[in-house]
Parts: C-alpha cells; sequence; structure tokens
C-alpha cells in the first residue's frame, strides 16, 4: 500500500460519450461505457412510500446510465434534509458528500476545482438551498461551476417534521406550523438573476421531461439549476398545495418539449419550422425545443423572468427549460486550471526548488 | 497605550540620564533605544517607518518595528516604534526615548510620553503650549519642506514624512545610502519614487544639519556580529511561502485583519513560483470565499479530492468555521487553518494582538472535537509550519490549525534565513485503484488497519468500482456507511481519540531550556518568546533562574509533564485574559496542577519583558 503519495487514482476520463455511438457492437442491456443499469444502482431508499425524491434519483440513474456517464467519474454532491439523504440512494459506485445543511455548494467547489475532470450532481432542497443556503447557492452560481444542481422542491421541511420552508406558497396551511403569510423564494428565479446559464424547472413524477432535463444539465458547461418540484407525501401534499401531486398534475403549464440529443448521435428529431428551436451545448450536443403553447425563447433573460413572474401570480407552475446560455467561462476555465487535476499534482509539480527560495530570500532585504 | 509609554522602564540596559544639560555631560547612548513615529494612519508614514527601520538593520544594529494602527483607513492616530537593541532583543518595550510627533490630535500625550532625558521632535505647525525641563526638542519645518520639494502635489502629504526621516537620519547619524537601499527595496527596484523621497531625505538632512544644534546623547553606529545573514520579513509572508513550499494546491480565504496578508502573500508568490514551466498553467487555485464559512467548505472539499488545501482568518472567521470544522474532524478531511489572532471577543480589537483562540481552535465545533494546533512563535517558525501544517493535515486526515499572531503576522521581523524542507512530502495513506483491488473487498474507509487511529482513503475519480465511499458527518461504521449503532459510534470516536494520540507523537515537540537547580520553569507558547528571552536574562541578574519550555504545538507531550515535575513553581505566560493555555497546561498534568500558576496579560500590545519581569518578581516575593 502507498503511504506517500497520490499515486494510482489515474485522472478520470471524460463523462459523457466517451465512445462514438456507431460502428460499435456492444452487448444488449449495456450502455456505451459497456455498463449495465444496475451498475448505477444504490443503497435501499429511507425516504417514506411515494416520496417524489425517489422519482428523482430513479431519473438522474436512468439520465446517467442512457450518457453512460462513468460512475467512478461523478461525485455526488448534498447538504442536509431529505433530499440530501438521496445521493446514497443512486449509484453507489460514485463518491458521495453529504456535507452540512445549506453548504453544499461551498463543498462542492472545492471538489469540483481540485478535479476538474469530474462530473458533480448536487441534490439539495429548498430548505437546504432556499433558506440556510441561499447565500451559497447564488455565488455558486455566479462563480459558474460546472455542476448539476437538482432541487427537490417540496415547499416544506420534511426530516424536522413539517415546518415551512422559503418556497412555501402564501396562505398555505400546514397541520402543525398553522398559515404561511409570506411569499415564496422563486428559485428559479433567483438563479436566473444571478446569471445561471441553465435554469429548468420540472415536476418529479415526469420521468419523460425529468430525463432529459438533466442529459442536457449535465452537458452544460457551467451551474444548471434543475428545480424539481417533488411531493412530500407526508407533511405537504394537500390538493391545494403547488407542491402536491394533485396540483402538479392539474397545473403544469409546459412551455417546451424537450429533446437531448448526445453530440454523437444524429439528429433525427422532426423540426418543424417556427415551432422548434435549437440550441447547441458546448460539447457539441444540442437540446431540440419543441413550443407547446407559445414560443418561449429559453436564450431570453427577460423573457424567462417575465414568463415566470406571470406564472407565480397564477400560481401555476412552468415548466421545461426556462433558460439557457452557454457563454459564460466556468470556474476552471477562469482558474485555468491545468488538464492534470490539482488534485494529483505531485512534489515534482507543488514543492518549488531549493534555489527559487534561495532567490527570494535573497531579495528579503 | 499611552499608561504603558509613560510606566517606567528600569529595565533598560543604558539608564538614560536626565535632565538634558548639554552634550558634554551626557555620555552617549548608541543602537540601544526606542523611537516612535505618531502620526495619523493612511498618511503614508509607513514608508518612512519602514525605510528608518530596514536602514538601521541594514547598519547591522539589531531593531523590531511595531505598527499600533487603528481600524480605520484615514485620519485615526497611529504610533510606529522602531526598538534598536545592540544585545539582540526584539520583544517590544515600553519606553520612547526620541518621539517624533506629528499628529495634532495626540501631541500632548505624545508629548509627555517622551523618556527622561529623551527627544521630541515635532511638526512646526503643532500646537504645543506645554514645555519640559527634561526633554530635548526640535522643531521641524515640515510643509515648508514638503512644499520646497517640488514633488507632485497629489504626493506632497505622503512624501512629508520623509522630512523626519531625513532630519532624524542627521540627529542619529543613520547613513543615507541605507534609507536609499530600503526605499529601493520598498519601491520594487523603482528608481523614479526612490529619488523624489530621497531628495526630500537630503534636503531634510541638510537642513537639519544647519539648523539644528544636538543635545541628546542617543546615536547609531555601524555594528556586526547580530544581524549577519538575517532576512526581515513578515509573518504573514512568511507563513505564505511555507504553504507555497509545503506544495498547496488550493486555497480559499475571506479578507479580515490582520490575516488578509497571507493571502496576498499567496498571491503575490504563487504565480511566480507555482507556473507550471511546460504547460504555463498555474499548479494552484486561490478562490475569494463569500465568507468563511464557504472558504472552509472549499477547503474541505478540495482537501476530500486530493488537493493540499487551506484557509488564513482571524478570530471572528473561525468561529463562523466552527461548523464545518467539526465536519472535517468527524468525516477525516485534511485541511490547514492559519489563525493569525487579534484581540476578541466579538469583534474586538482588529487591529491588536492577541492569543485568545488556544481553547476555541483546540476544540473547535460541537460535540467531542480536538485538533492538531501548531504554535510558530517567528516568522521563521511560520515558513516551517506552513509547510508541516500540510503534511500532518493529509497524514493524520484531519484539520491542523497554526495559530500565529498579528504581532508576529503583520510586522516586520529579523528572521533566521528558512531552511528548505528536507523531508518528502508526505501525502498520508492514500489507495490506488490497483491497492484497492489487492485488498479483495477487505478495504474499510474507518478501519484501523496499522493500529495509529488513521484508515485508508480513496481519492474521487479512482477508476475502479469499489473505490467510491460515502462521505458524511452522520455515524458511520469502518466502512463509511451510515450507522445509528451504538458499538459502532463507540468504535469510531475511540479510533479519533487513538488518532489524537497519533498527532501527538507527530506534532512539533517543545523546546526546552532546562537550567540547572532552577527552581522557577516558564511555559509559554507563540509571539510571547521575544520578550521572555529578554525577561529571563533580567530575571536572572534579579537572582530568579529560570528554565523555560516553549510549546511549538498542541497536543502537549510528556515533555510538558516532566518539565512541570522538575520545577517548583511553574508559569505559563501568555497574552489573553483567561489564561487559556494555563488551563490546558493544568489539564494535562493534574497532578502538577497545584505548581502551574497563571502569568497572563491582555491590553492589546505585544508583551514586554519589563512586564514579565514585574510579574514574576512579585509573584516569587509572595511565595
Amino acid at each position: 500500500m502507498t503511504t506517500t503519495s497520490n499515486g494510482g487514482a489515474k485522472t478520470a476520463s471524460p463523462i459523457v460519450g466517451s465512445q462514438p455511438m456507431k460502428g460499435v457492437n456492444k452487448p444488449a442491456n449495456v450502455n456505451i461505457v459497456g455498463l449495465s443499469k444496475i451498475d448505477y444502482k444504490g443503497g435501499e431508499s429511507t425516504l417514506c412510500n411515494g416520496c417524489g425524491h425517489d422519482s428523482i434519483s430513479a431519473q438522474i440513474i436512468t439520465a446517467c446510465y442512457e450518457l453512460g456517464v462513468k460512475p467512478e467519474s461523478l461525485i455526488k454532491f448534498s447538504g442536509i434534509g431529505c433530499s440530501s439523504k438521496s445521493p446514497a440512494y443512486f449509484m453507489s459506485r460514485s463518491f458521495g458528500f453529504n456535507s452540512l445543511h445549506g453548504r453544499m455548494p461551498s463543498v462542492a467547489q472545492g471538489a469540483l476545482v481540485a478535479n476538474h475532470t469530474l462530473q458533480g450532481i448536487g441534490v439539495s432542497g429548498d430548505g437546504d438551498t432556499g433558506s440556510i443556503g441561499l447565500g451559497q447557492f447564488i455565488h455558486l452560481v455566479r462563480r459558474n461551476l460546472r455542476m448539476v444542481y437538482i432541487i427537490e422542491n417540496n415547499g416544506v421541511y420534511g426530516l424536522t417534521k413539517g415546518q415551512f420552508s422559503a418556497t412555501s406558497d402564501i396562505g398555505q396551511e400546514l397541520k402543525h406550523a398553522g398559515k404561511n403569510e409570506l411569499p415564496p423564494i422563486d428559485l428559479c428565479r433567483e438563479a436566473i438573476v444571478a446569471d445561471c446559464g441553465f435554469v429548468a424547472r420540472s415536476f418529479a413524477g415526469d420521468p419523460k421531461q425529468v430525463v432529459p432535463l438533466i442529459k442536457a444539465a449535465l452537458a452544460h458547461r457551467g451551474t444548471a439549476v434543475l428545480d424539481i418540484i417533488s411531493p412530500c407525501v407526508t407533511f405537504n401534499n394537500r390538493d391545494d398545495s403547488t407542491k402536491s401531486y394533485a396540483w402538479g398534475k392539474e397545473h403544469d403549464e409546459r412551455i417546451n418539449d424537450f429533446g437531448f440529443v448526445m453530440s454523437q448521435e444524429e439528429i433525427q428529431i422532426e423540426q418543424v419550422p417556427g415551432q422548434t428551436k435549437e440550441v447547441e451545448m458546448h460539447d457539441g450536443s444540442r437540446i431540440i425545443l419543441k413550443a407547446v403553447d407559445k414560443s418561449h425563447d429559453p436564450t431570453d433573460m427577460q423573457a424567462a423572468l417575465h414568463l415566470l413572474t406571470e406564472s407565480h401570480k397564477k400560481q401555476q407552475f412552468i415548466t421545461g427549460l426556462l433558460y439557457i446560455n452557454e457563454d459564460r467561462p466556468n470556474l476552471a476555465e477562469v482558474h485555468q486550471l491545468t488538464d492534470k487535476p490539482l488534485s494529483h499534482l505531485q512534489q515534482d509539480k507543488l514543492r518549488p526548488s531549493r534555489e527559487s527560495l534561495q532567490k527570494i530570500m535573497s531579495t528579503m532585504f | 497605550m499611552l499608561r504603558d509609554l509613560t510606566a517606567p522602564d528600569n529595565l533598560s540596559s543604558q539608564p538614560v540620564q536626565a535632565p538634558a544639560s548639554g552634550v558634554a555631560e551626557r555620555a552617549p547612548v548608541i543602537n540601544d533605544f526606542s523611537i516612535t513615529a505618531a502620526t495619523k494612519n493612511g498618511s503614508g508614514s509607513q514608508t518612512a517607518n519602514l525605510a528608518l527601520l530596514r536602514a538601521f538593520f541594514k547598519m547591522g544594529i539589531p531593531v523590531s518595528g511595531k505598527n499600533q494602527f487603528p481600524s480605520n483607513i484615514q485620519g485615526r492616530p497611529t504610533w510606529y516604534t522602531i526598538r534598536l537593541s545592540k544585545d539582540g532583543y526584539i520583544g517590544r518595550r515600553e519606553t520612547t526615548e526620541i518621539m517624533i510627533a506629528l499628529n495634532n490630535d495626540t501631541v500632548l500625550d505624545d508629548h509627555s510620553n517622551v523618556a527622561p532625558g529623551g527627544v521630541f521632535m515635532y511638526a512646526d505647525d503643532l500646537k504645543l503650549p506645554v514645555s519640559r525641563t527634561d526633554i530635548s526638542y526640535y522643531k521641524i519645518p515640515v510643509k515648508e519642506m514638503a512644499k520646497a520639494s517640488e514633488a507632485d502635489p497629489k504626493l506632497r502629504s505622503y512624501i512629508a514624512n520623509m522630512v523626519y526621516v531625513g532630519a532624524i537620519a542627521q540627529l542619529i547619524g543613520l547613513e543615507q545610502k541605507e534609507i536609499e537601499a530600503a526605499l529601493l527595496f520598498h519601491f520594487k527596484g523603482k528608481q523614479k519614487p526612490v529619488d523624489s523621497n530621497m531628495k526630500v531625505v537630503r534636503a531634510a538632512a541638510e537642513w537639519a544639519a544647519k539648523n539644528l544644534v544636538k543635545d541628546d546623547p542617543f546615536k547609531v553606529e555601524r555594528m556586526t556580529g547580530k544581524n549577519d545573514g538575517l532576512l526581515m520579513i513578515d509573518g504573514n509572508t512568511a507563513s505564505a511561502l511555507g504553504a507555497i513550499y509545503g506544495g498547496v494546491s488550493f486555497v480559499a480565504w475571506y479578507p479580515i485583519t490582520p490575516a488578509t496578508s497571507v493571502a496576498d502573500g499567496l498571491n503575490d508568490y504563487l504565480p511566480r513560483l507555482r507556473t507550471d514551466p511546460e504547460t504555463k498553467k498555474p499548479t494552484y487555485a486561490v478562490v475569494q470565499s463569500e465568507d468563511e464559512l464557504a472558504a472552509l467548505g472549499m477547503v474541505l472539499g478540495a482537501g476530500w479530492a486530493g488537493a493540499r488545501s487551506m484557509t488564513s482568518t482571524s478570530g471572528p472567521g473561525i468561529s463562523l468555521m466552527a461548523e464545518f470544522t467539526g465536519l472535517g474532524y468527524f468525516a477525516e478531511i485534511p485541511a490547514v487553518i492559519v489563525d493569525v489572532q487579534r484581540m476578541g471577543p466579538a469583534t474586538g480589537l482588529p487591529t491588536r494582538v492577541s492569543q485568545g483562540d488556544i481553547l476555541k481552535a483546540y476544540w473547535l465545533g460541537h460535540g467531542d472535537t480536538k485538533h492538531p494546533v501548531l504554535l510558530p512563535s517567528s516568522p521563521y517558525e511560520c515558513f516551517e509550519f506552513g509547510w508541516r501544517a500540510l503534511d500532518l493535515a493529509e497524514r493524520l486526515q484531519t484539520p491542523v490549525f497554526v495559530l500565529t499572531d498579528l504581532d508576529i503576522g503583520m510586522n516586520q521581523w529579523m528572521s533566521k534565513p528558512f531552511d528548505y524542507p528536507e523531508d518528502q512530502m508526505d501525502r498520508g495513506k492514500v489507495l490506488s485503484g490497483e491497492e484497492v483491488t489487492a485488498l479483495k473487498g477487505g478495504w474499510g474507509r474507518y478501519k484501523d488497519t496499522d493500529g495509529d487511529g488513521i484508515g485508508y482513503r480513496t481519492l474521487p475519480g479512482t477508476d475502479h468500482p469499489q473505490a467510491a465511499y460515502f462521505t458524511r458527518g452522520s455515524g458511520h461504521n469502518e466502512r463509511a456507511a451510515l450507522s445509528e449503532r451504538s458499538e459502532d459510534w463507540e468504535n469510531n470516536m475511540e479510533r479519533l481519540t487513538r488518532k489524537f494520540e497519533t498527532a501527538r507523537r507527530l506534532v512539533p515537540p517543545p523546546v526546552v531550556d532546562m537550567q540547572q537547580d532552577a527552581e522557577v520553569g516558564i511555559i509559554a507558547c507563540g509571539s510571547t518568546d521575544f520578550a521572555i528571552q529578554e525577561a529571563r536574562t533580567l530575571l536572572s541578574k534579579q537572582g530568579i533562574k529560570t528554565s523555560y519550555l516553549r510549546l511549538r504545538a498542541l497536543p502537549m507531550n510528556d515533555d510538558v509533564t516532566m518539565f512541570l515535575a522538575a520545577h517548583k513553581r511553574n508559569y505559563v505566560i501568555e497574552l489573553n485574559s483567561d489564561a487559556q493555555l494555563c488551563q490546558l497546561v493544568r489539564l494535562h498534568a493534574p497532578q502538577s496542577a497545584d505548581k502551574v500558576h497563571k502569568c497572563n496579560h491582555n491590553d492589546g500590545l505585544p508583551l514586554t519583558a519589563h512586564w514579565i519581569t514585574g510579574e514574576i518578581g512579585y509573584l516569587e516575593s509572595k511565595k
């Protein structure tokens, strides 16, 4: 066993589509990196039966499996709360860091600057992100760390048994907490205002929308925020709550149908002039949006903010890709990080020479 | 400050004769006195003061400079005191023999604070309605001379400070070529500002030669034997350089006095020393975080991922880092936290020194937590512990504190040259994918295979299906799985205590100077060392022989136990109100607790030999 060096751990291979799709004879039921879906499973969930968070875990597994993300090259991060427990329930072959309440962004920033070759998925909740962690969340977005940041938003504190959160609806009533007198914080709006380059909202019970959104988020070059309404079956599933299954089914206002095409795939989606919008990601993959009821332009920040403000008034929730901007450099680019991650540099690169110390001291007066 | 300055200082090895009554009757005082410049902060006097300090140093005279500055940007009173000591004592002294007064707001106090027989040099526009018969006066036309310099009007008030440099140099015999060398260093080799400043220095010296009649005994003379081969540096720059030679690759920090210059040092030297020659890219990342919580969160994330990771802060930052420090301890993640201590509690006195974070740092975090704490006493040790702390953090897989303070960190010190780290970097117990395979499923992240309490870790990205583990602050078993079983909890906590015993063996041991037949033992750490060295000489002259144990780290080892047992009375000297180190010493060796006495002081200023000698003399007289 090596006790004096970091040696051995290899630089991870790229996360998405490291091998071409075409011309590869792969066995059935394995993905492009030769793994079966079971290689993506996690520990057994301890969340309540029917919890929206478990659906999201399943959709993360599907997205990563289908994309061919190598589990070893992905890190799972979380804060504290019901949502933050869930990284233990998917992809056990990935490293995980269940950090502190509201502090996941800082831990993720340290880890992914130390090793920018790894992909990160953070799972947080509305309390973790919207209350105790709002500051770190905004600064993560501002720095544009390349990671997927999923908010499993149920509008309630579950693990402490049913207090209002910062995303609870105004006027909402809960059994012990009484009536909520304060308006909710819209975390998508916060993300857009902080110049987040990828902001989407979805519903845990809608895998057809969630899976391609996660895939697209993984291909985004910076911080991708996914606010996924995830009903709490135990503490917040009253029909009049906007975070309930019933409300979600009735009030889900889609702004786009969503297709994600990996860079290696041939684009075969049906093109309807005037109704589709194609967004190219930095790695060459594409998002294809098909407008449903109105032609929302997700590259228009003001339009996205307007849409969110209007939906607020109507107590609707708008789902789909709200805003995208691939132009901002990410944190690794800002820091001009070397190809070999900082975490794997050894003494030869890290300790300056004896002569350099002599030289510095000779100038120390 | 004022009370201190007026306190009698009977310790000067060269007593000043008073009153001043002509040069002929007074023996010269050479290389053994203090000069204080009383100015306003933001006036640019720091350039002048450092030029004086460095010029004395270059003449071979042992010096120390102490900046007593306000927590403010401009216009508040500031004093800079330079002590010249031919015997090589560089701790603080209370007494000032030469006062240079440029601040009308403090002129009356500054005037009364001059030691009898001393000098009062003052700007001619100050209002001084009183006078003394026991000191010498020199009135200097500062504004007029600054105006005559024809310097850019915007820079005139800065350049005015050079008037007192030139005048004092002429009066005491400081060589102009050394002032010029000091300015050239200060302005990083740029000749133009050196020339404009030197022009004023020369003009002021010429004016002083023509217009002032020296009637004081203070002189400087070039000397050898004390400063040879020494550097002049502040502790924070030394801490930064130590970390760089320790291979730090990730830094997150938040601005705070008096720690900011650690990050400044990193930002200054990293680009020069750690740009990869092949890729021309940095082998490090420095992030200014949104607060201290995030700073330590980032540092832990990076340390967990395998980078050599550190932050620097001061007391209020330490309070904010409590939560993450506890997580780092329990999840066992390497991190280095440099705490440049200032006066607390609360905002306290941000620009004054204290050793008030000892207990806090040692036990930071809720529940049962304890951390290795390194205690450098000088810039030399700031450098050494800068790299050692990174080795210890990775070896022990835990946050390691380095406690310096404002006095070491922000003042300029004469220092031995730094020793290049001879040890190979210790990256601790890290498993590769192949090594995980070789263990055939036997690996557990928190398993104590070697009996030293330290498990083996893997790094994120290790390309092996069994290399990953889940890091958490909740209860876990040897294999890092969530566990609420009492047995798992107890096993884990026992192992962490075992690991702390390993830390006790690995941290730098104390430096012990045992004196035969000494009944008195002195125990201390950090910046009080300078005053203690001098105080021991003075105590010995008074017939009190002392041994000295200087702690360089916590936890303490058996050296402390033996030292306590070997002396009838042990005084723990420290700069805080609650005698924090004294409490720890008593806890370490309860059997000797009745022989351990507190000897603490906490007025915001560095300790003086005068105070220590008086206090121990008094305590000894009561024994």
